[in-house]
Protein backbone atom coordinates (compact mmCIF):
# COMPACT_ATOMS: atom_id res chain seq x y z
CA UNK A 1 0.00 0.00 0.00
CA UNK A 2 1.46 3.77 -0.58
CA UNK A 3 1.85 5.65 2.07
CA UNK A 4 0.27 8.98 2.70
CA UNK A 5 1.62 12.16 4.54
CA UNK A 6 -0.36 13.03 7.29
CA UNK A 7 -0.87 15.95 9.36
CA UNK A 8 -1.60 15.76 12.70
CA UNK A 9 -1.56 17.83 15.49
CA UNK A 10 -0.20 17.23 19.15
CA UNK A 11 -2.46 19.88 21.90
CA UNK A 12 -0.37 19.94 25.10
CA UNK A 13 -2.36 21.45 28.57
CA UNK A 14 -2.06 21.77 31.87
CA UNK A 15 -3.80 19.24 33.73
CA UNK A 16 -6.91 21.11 35.70
CA UNK A 17 -4.89 20.62 38.78
CA UNK A 18 -1.62 22.34 37.47
CA UNK A 19 -2.61 26.64 37.58
CA UNK A 20 -1.71 28.43 34.18
CA UNK A 21 -1.34 31.64 35.23
CA UNK A 22 -0.24 32.41 31.41
CA UNK A 23 -3.58 31.62 30.27
CA UNK A 24 -5.28 33.10 33.65
CA UNK A 25 -2.98 36.71 32.75
CA UNK A 26 -4.50 36.84 29.05
CA UNK A 27 -8.30 36.26 30.53
CA UNK A 28 -8.19 38.76 33.36
CA UNK A 29 -5.95 41.47 31.99
CA UNK A 30 -6.41 41.51 28.47
CA UNK A 31 -9.89 39.40 27.87
CA UNK A 32 -11.78 40.24 30.56
CA UNK A 33 -10.72 43.93 30.43
CA UNK A 34 -11.65 44.33 26.70
CA UNK A 35 -15.07 43.66 27.51
CA UNK A 36 -15.78 40.50 26.83
CA UNK A 37 -17.53 38.83 29.66
CA UNK A 38 -19.54 36.07 27.71
CA UNK A 39 -15.68 34.27 27.53
CA UNK A 40 -15.35 32.19 30.65
CA UNK A 41 -11.83 30.53 30.80
CA UNK A 42 -8.78 30.77 28.65
CA UNK A 43 -6.21 27.67 29.20
CA UNK A 44 -2.64 28.27 27.21
CA UNK A 45 -1.01 24.89 25.83
CA UNK A 46 1.00 23.71 23.43
CA UNK A 47 0.96 23.15 19.95
CA UNK A 48 3.18 20.57 17.90
CA UNK A 49 2.56 19.86 13.99
CA UNK A 50 3.33 16.52 12.93
CA UNK A 51 4.29 15.11 9.15
CA UNK A 52 3.92 11.40 9.69
CA UNK A 53 4.01 8.92 6.65
CA UNK A 54 1.41 6.28 7.55
CA UNK A 55 -0.83 3.39 5.43
CA UNK A 56 -3.92 5.24 7.15
CA UNK A 57 -5.25 7.91 9.25
CA UNK A 58 -5.38 5.47 12.49
CA UNK A 59 -1.86 4.24 11.85
CA UNK A 60 -0.51 7.78 12.04
CA UNK A 61 -2.30 8.84 15.12
CA UNK A 62 -0.85 5.51 16.66
CA UNK A 63 2.33 6.57 15.65
CA UNK A 64 2.66 10.20 16.99
CA UNK A 65 0.35 8.59 20.06
CA UNK A 66 3.39 6.06 20.81
CA UNK A 67 6.27 8.99 19.90
CA UNK A 68 4.56 11.33 22.66
CA UNK A 69 4.48 9.01 25.34
CA UNK A 70 8.32 6.82 25.00
CA UNK A 71 9.53 10.49 23.97
CA UNK A 72 7.73 12.32 26.86
CA UNK A 73 6.63 14.89 24.46
CA UNK A 74 4.54 15.59 27.35
CA UNK A 75 5.03 15.66 31.10
CA UNK A 76 2.19 13.00 32.50
CA UNK A 77 2.53 14.22 35.97
CA UNK A 78 0.74 17.79 34.94
CA UNK A 79 0.21 17.82 31.34
CA UNK A 80 -2.65 16.25 29.55
CA UNK A 81 -2.48 16.17 25.56
CA UNK A 82 -4.75 15.60 22.46
CA UNK A 83 -3.86 14.00 19.11
CA UNK A 84 -5.81 15.19 15.83
CA UNK A 85 -5.03 13.72 12.39
CA UNK A 86 -5.75 16.21 10.26
CA UNK A 87 -5.51 15.02 6.62
CA UNK A 88 -2.92 14.08 4.29
CA UNK A 89 -1.12 14.70 1.17
CA UNK A 90 -0.68 11.68 -1.49
CA UNK B 1 37.47 10.19 44.75
CA UNK B 2 36.63 12.15 41.50
CA UNK B 3 33.90 14.54 40.36
CA UNK B 4 31.86 15.30 37.10
CA UNK B 5 30.18 18.04 35.94
CA UNK B 6 28.54 17.04 32.81
CA UNK B 7 28.43 20.14 29.75
CA UNK B 8 24.96 20.12 27.57
CA UNK B 9 24.63 22.37 24.61
CA UNK B 10 23.34 25.57 26.77
CA UNK B 11 24.66 24.63 30.51
CA UNK B 12 26.15 27.70 31.24
CA UNK B 13 26.88 27.37 35.05
CA UNK B 14 28.79 24.62 34.47
CA UNK B 15 32.18 26.30 34.94
CA UNK B 16 30.96 27.99 38.16
CA UNK B 17 30.33 24.18 39.68
CA UNK B 18 33.85 23.17 38.35
CA UNK B 19 35.46 26.32 40.32
CA UNK B 20 33.91 25.49 43.83
CA UNK B 21 35.07 22.41 43.32
CA UNK B 22 38.61 22.44 42.13
CA UNK B 23 39.71 25.67 43.61
CA UNK B 24 37.82 26.27 47.19
CA UNK B 25 37.28 22.38 48.29
CA UNK B 26 40.49 20.94 46.11
CA UNK B 27 38.53 17.92 44.89
CA UNK B 28 39.94 16.43 41.46
CA UNK B 29 36.88 17.71 39.20
CA UNK B 30 36.23 17.14 35.32
CA UNK B 31 34.12 19.19 33.45
CA UNK B 32 32.36 16.47 30.71
CA UNK B 33 30.92 17.29 27.31
CA UNK B 34 27.64 14.93 27.91
CA UNK B 35 28.33 12.95 24.96
CA UNK B 36 31.46 11.22 26.40
CA UNK B 37 30.14 10.94 29.96
CA UNK B 38 30.86 7.34 30.99
CA UNK B 39 29.82 7.01 34.93
CA UNK B 40 32.55 4.02 35.74
CA UNK B 41 35.63 6.95 36.42
CA UNK B 42 33.21 9.42 38.76
CA UNK B 43 32.34 8.83 42.64
CA UNK B 44 29.75 11.77 42.03
CA UNK B 45 28.00 13.65 39.52
CA UNK B 46 26.63 17.30 39.13
CA UNK B 47 23.86 18.20 36.11
CA UNK B 48 24.31 22.55 36.12
CA UNK B 49 22.16 25.17 35.62
CA UNK B 50 21.87 26.68 32.21
CA UNK B 51 18.91 26.55 29.22
CA UNK B 52 20.53 22.94 27.71
CA UNK B 53 18.59 22.54 24.24
CA UNK B 54 17.21 26.46 24.78
CA UNK B 55 14.52 25.25 27.37
CA UNK B 56 12.63 23.82 23.59
CA UNK B 57 9.69 21.77 24.49
CA UNK B 58 10.33 22.48 28.38
CA UNK B 59 12.90 22.59 30.33
CA UNK B 60 15.51 19.96 30.83
CA UNK B 61 13.29 17.77 28.27
CA UNK B 62 15.72 17.33 25.15
CA UNK B 63 18.96 16.86 27.89
CA UNK B 64 17.03 14.11 29.19
CA UNK B 65 16.80 11.94 26.50
CA UNK B 66 20.97 12.49 25.91
CA UNK B 67 22.73 9.59 26.25
CA UNK B 68 24.80 11.06 29.32
CA UNK B 69 21.33 10.21 31.32
CA UNK B 70 21.44 6.73 30.75
CA UNK B 71 25.04 6.64 32.59
CA UNK B 72 23.58 8.99 35.08
CA UNK B 73 20.63 6.10 35.89
CA UNK B 74 23.44 4.08 36.33
CA UNK B 75 24.82 5.90 39.14
CA UNK B 76 21.95 6.97 40.43
CA UNK B 77 20.79 3.02 41.21
CA UNK B 78 24.33 2.67 42.41
CA UNK B 79 23.65 4.98 45.61
CA UNK B 80 26.19 7.34 43.90
CA UNK B 81 25.80 10.98 44.60
CA UNK B 82 23.50 13.09 41.86
CA UNK B 83 22.85 17.01 42.04
CA UNK B 84 20.89 18.88 39.84
CA UNK B 85 20.77 22.35 39.74
CA UNK B 86 18.57 24.54 38.49
CA UNK B 87 18.09 23.32 34.76
CA UNK B 88 20.18 20.33 36.05
CA UNK B 89 17.45 20.19 38.77
CA UNK B 90 14.71 20.28 35.72
CA UNK B 91 16.81 17.19 34.10
CA UNK B 92 16.63 15.24 36.38
CA UNK B 93 12.58 15.62 36.66
CA UNK B 94 12.73 14.64 32.62
CA UNK B 95 14.49 11.97 33.04
CA UNK B 96 12.24 10.21 35.61
CA UNK B 97 14.59 10.40 38.46
CA UNK B 98 12.96 12.90 40.76
CA UNK B 99 9.26 12.98 40.79
CA UNK B 100 6.91 16.04 39.96
CA UNK B 101 6.93 18.60 37.71
CA UNK B 102 8.81 22.18 37.29
CA UNK B 103 6.31 24.55 35.59
CA UNK B 104 6.60 28.18 34.26
CA UNK B 105 7.16 30.37 37.42
CA UNK B 106 3.32 31.68 38.56
CA UNK B 107 4.41 35.40 37.74
CA UNK B 108 5.26 34.31 34.53
CA UNK B 109 9.07 36.24 35.17
CA UNK B 110 12.31 35.44 35.14
CA UNK B 111 13.34 35.53 38.90
CA UNK B 112 16.72 36.24 39.76
CA UNK B 113 17.28 37.01 43.42
CA UNK B 114 18.42 35.67 47.21
CA UNK B 115 16.36 33.54 48.82
CA UNK B 116 15.84 32.39 52.34
CA UNK B 117 15.50 28.05 52.36
CA UNK B 118 15.11 25.96 55.36
CA UNK B 119 16.68 22.57 55.10
CA UNK B 120 13.93 19.63 55.91
CA UNK B 121 15.89 16.57 56.28
CA UNK B 122 19.63 15.79 56.36
CA UNK B 123 19.19 12.29 55.39
CA UNK B 124 20.33 12.62 51.78
CA UNK B 125 23.98 13.10 50.39
CA UNK B 126 23.96 16.70 49.63
CA UNK B 127 22.53 17.96 53.44
CA UNK B 128 23.87 15.47 55.33
CA UNK B 129 25.88 18.53 57.03
CA UNK B 130 23.43 20.77 57.86
CA UNK B 131 20.94 20.67 60.75
CA UNK B 132 17.27 20.40 59.84
CA UNK B 133 15.39 23.22 60.34
CA UNK B 134 18.80 25.81 59.64
CA UNK B 135 17.99 28.33 57.16
CA UNK B 136 20.21 29.38 54.22
CA UNK B 137 20.59 31.86 52.15
CA UNK B 138 21.19 30.97 48.02
CA UNK B 139 20.21 32.84 45.19
CA UNK B 140 18.07 31.04 42.44
CA UNK B 141 17.75 32.45 38.74
CA UNK B 142 15.30 31.09 36.78
CA UNK B 143 12.04 30.77 35.35
CA UNK B 144 10.29 27.51 34.90
CA UNK B 145 11.06 26.54 38.66
CA UNK B 146 7.60 26.26 40.25
CA UNK B 147 7.47 22.86 41.84
CA UNK B 148 4.10 20.77 41.45
CA UNK B 149 2.86 17.27 42.29
CA UNK B 150 -0.45 15.86 43.20
CA UNK B 151 -1.54 15.65 46.58
CA UNK B 152 -1.28 12.20 47.20
CA UNK B 153 1.97 12.10 45.90
CA UNK B 154 3.21 14.90 48.12
CA UNK B 155 2.03 12.88 51.00
CA UNK B 156 3.99 9.67 50.27
CA UNK B 157 6.83 11.69 49.09
CA UNK B 158 6.81 13.75 53.02
CA UNK B 159 6.61 9.93 54.50
CA UNK B 160 9.57 9.52 52.99
CA UNK B 161 11.33 12.43 53.40
CA UNK B 162 12.04 13.83 49.85
CA UNK B 163 11.06 16.99 50.22
CA UNK B 164 14.70 18.20 51.11
CA UNK B 165 14.43 22.64 50.94
CA UNK B 166 11.19 24.73 51.17
CA UNK B 167 11.28 28.46 50.80
CA UNK B 168 11.05 30.33 53.83
CA UNK B 169 11.34 34.07 55.01
CA UNK B 170 14.15 35.01 57.95
CA UNK B 171 12.39 33.72 60.95
CA UNK B 172 11.72 30.65 58.72
CA UNK B 173 7.90 30.79 58.68
CA UNK B 174 6.48 29.07 55.54
CA UNK B 175 4.63 32.12 54.32
CA UNK B 176 3.01 33.09 50.54
CA UNK B 177 5.45 35.90 50.44
CA UNK B 178 8.88 33.53 50.96
CA UNK B 179 7.51 31.35 47.70
CA UNK B 180 9.32 33.19 44.74
CA UNK B 181 7.54 31.19 42.06
CA UNK B 182 4.68 29.66 43.12
CA UNK B 183 5.74 26.41 44.39
CA UNK B 184 3.59 24.23 46.11
CA UNK B 185 4.02 24.04 49.85
CA UNK B 186 7.23 26.62 49.05
CA UNK B 187 9.65 23.37 47.94
CA UNK B 188 12.28 24.15 46.33
CA UNK B 189 14.17 20.72 46.47
CA UNK B 190 13.36 17.04 46.34
CA UNK B 191 15.19 14.19 46.69
CA UNK B 192 14.60 10.39 45.85
CA UNK B 193 13.83 7.71 48.00
CA UNK B 194 17.27 6.51 48.92
CA UNK B 195 18.49 10.33 49.35
CA UNK B 196 21.35 10.17 46.86
CA UNK B 197 19.79 12.05 43.82
CA UNK B 198 19.16 15.47 44.88
CA UNK B 199 17.74 18.26 42.69
CA UNK B 200 17.48 22.04 43.99
CA UNK B 201 16.03 25.47 41.79
CA UNK B 202 18.61 27.66 43.70
CA UNK B 203 22.41 27.55 42.92
CA UNK B 204 24.43 26.48 45.91
CA UNK B 205 27.39 27.71 43.66
CA UNK B 206 26.35 30.88 43.81
CA UNK B 207 26.70 30.97 47.45
CA UNK B 208 30.17 28.98 48.36
CA UNK B 209 32.17 32.45 49.29
CA UNK B 210 31.64 34.80 51.72
CA UNK B 211 32.44 37.62 49.03
CA UNK B 212 29.63 36.48 47.04
CA UNK B 213 27.03 36.74 49.77
CA UNK B 214 25.11 39.52 50.66
CA UNK B 215 24.67 37.75 53.83
CA UNK B 216 28.50 36.88 54.13
CA UNK B 217 27.92 33.62 54.49
CA UNK B 218 28.83 30.56 52.35
CA UNK B 219 25.66 28.19 52.90
CA UNK B 220 25.60 26.98 49.34
CA UNK B 221 29.33 25.39 50.37
CA UNK B 222 27.94 23.14 52.41
CA UNK B 223 26.19 20.86 49.90
CA UNK B 224 29.49 20.41 48.49
CA UNK B 225 30.57 19.30 51.93
CA UNK B 226 28.35 17.13 52.66
CA UNK B 227 28.82 15.46 49.15
CA UNK B 228 32.20 15.34 50.22
CA UNK B 229 31.76 13.58 53.38
CA UNK B 230 29.20 11.11 52.19
CA UNK B 231 32.10 10.03 49.27
CA UNK B 232 34.40 9.51 52.20
CA UNK B 233 32.43 7.66 54.94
Amino acid sequence: MKTKTYTVEVIIENKPAARDPEGETIYKDLILKGGYESVKSVRTGKYLKVLVDANDKKQAEKIVFDMCNALRIYNPVVHTHKIRVRGFKE
Amino acid sequence: MRIAVIQFPGSNCDYDVVYVLKNVLGVPTDLVWHKFFKNNFYDAVILPGGFSYGDYLRSGAIASHSPAMDEVRKMAEDGRPILGICNGFQILIEAGLLPGALLPNDCLRFVCKWVTLKCETNKTAFTSLIPEGKLLHIPIAHKEGRYFNTKEELKRMKKGQQIVFRYVDENGKITFKANPNGSVENIASVCNPKGNVVGLMPHPERASEKILSPYKDNDGLLLFESMIRFLKC
